[in-house]
């Protein structure tokens, strides 16, 4: 992802991914809605960076597993990065909290210098 | 702008529909293209129809603030219209607040809150409406004790 409109083609891949495994439409909303908050912070503070979308298996339910990845400055406080309102730059400071809110499983690796990847997972009901 | 959003006229407002997925330069494109006819035309008010959206992130919804703030500026009140339900919910759970955000259902009701909206500020422009011969009480004097402005001897 290098661009705004890599955003609007990880939006709508995962959306299409979301209704291969049949996800209500509310639960589409939320997932597709996460990934749009993961994509930006990918590019607003990694600079560039990769998304990841598949299918995943357990227990005999679907899922869609989003990993949002990118080698830019990290983020030191990673508590402080995840309150709602906190925010690193002039927005709301939703789209880490907020994400989280949004989906099932939600994971940040993270490091000072190295860099930031966020996976996210919405399993069907 | 990358993509095109029209931005049409109807009565003393502009209206807005939402018909792709806007990346996020298009909605500050937007926002300031909304500014722009604002002004050029002296709209009182925007209308932002998103009945086609399928999702609302916090940076659009912020874009429907900022348009929410800045029309209001310009003397002009907005109204989004047309969320569809799993947005809404989904917006709720984002914790997102759409501070200063007028909704409505649909465009009919969005065009009558707008209406509402306008009339209720026109007094503030009306610098006459202070001789208007209808009835007022004094906040000091509610049970108007003191005697009334007569209107024949203006």
């Amino acid at each position: 992802m290098t661009s705004g409109d890599d955003v609007v083609r990880v939006r709508q891949l995962v959306r299409s991914k979301a209704q291969s495994i049949r996800l209500s439409l509310v639960d589409q909303t939320k997932l597709v809605t996460a990934a749009s908050e993961l994509a930006r912070n990918t590019l607003v503070h990694g600079g560039s960076g990769s998304a990841r979308i598949e299918v995943v298996q357990r227990g005999g339910r679907s899922g869609i597993r989003a990993v949002f990845s990118d080698t830019g400055p990290g983020i030191a406080d990673l508590d402080l990065a995840l309150t709602p309102g906190w925010t690193s730059g002039g927005g709301l400071g939703l789209g880490l909290s907020g994400a989280k809110r949004l989906v099932d499983e939600f994971d940040i690796d993270t490091e000072v210098g190295r860099g930031t990847s966020v996976a996210i997972t919405k399993w069907s009901r | 702008m990358t993509q095109q959003v029209p931005v049409l006229r109807l009565g003393d407002a502009l209206l807005v529909s939402i018909q792709v997925d806007l990346q996020d330069d298009d909605v500050l494109a937007l926002q300031e293209e909304l500014a722009e006819r604002i002004v050029s035309t002296g709209a009182r008010g925007v209308i932002i129809d998103i009945s086609a959206v399928d999702i609302v992130d916090s940076f659009i919804g912020r874009m429907f603030s900022s348009i929410a703030a800045l029309s209001r500026v310009l003397d002009a009140e907005t109204v989004v219209v047309g969320m569809r339900p799993a947005v809404a919910i989904t917006l709720v759970e984002l914790g997102l607040s759409l501070e200063g955000v007028r909704t409505a259902l649909d465009l009919e009701k969005g065009r009558a809150i707008l209406d509402r909206l306008i009339a209720e500020r026109r007094p503030a422009h009306d610098l006459d409406y202070l001789d208007d011969d209808a009835d007022y009480v004094p906040l000091d004097d509610p049970a108007g004790e003191r005697a009334r402005p007569d209107p024949s001897r203006r």
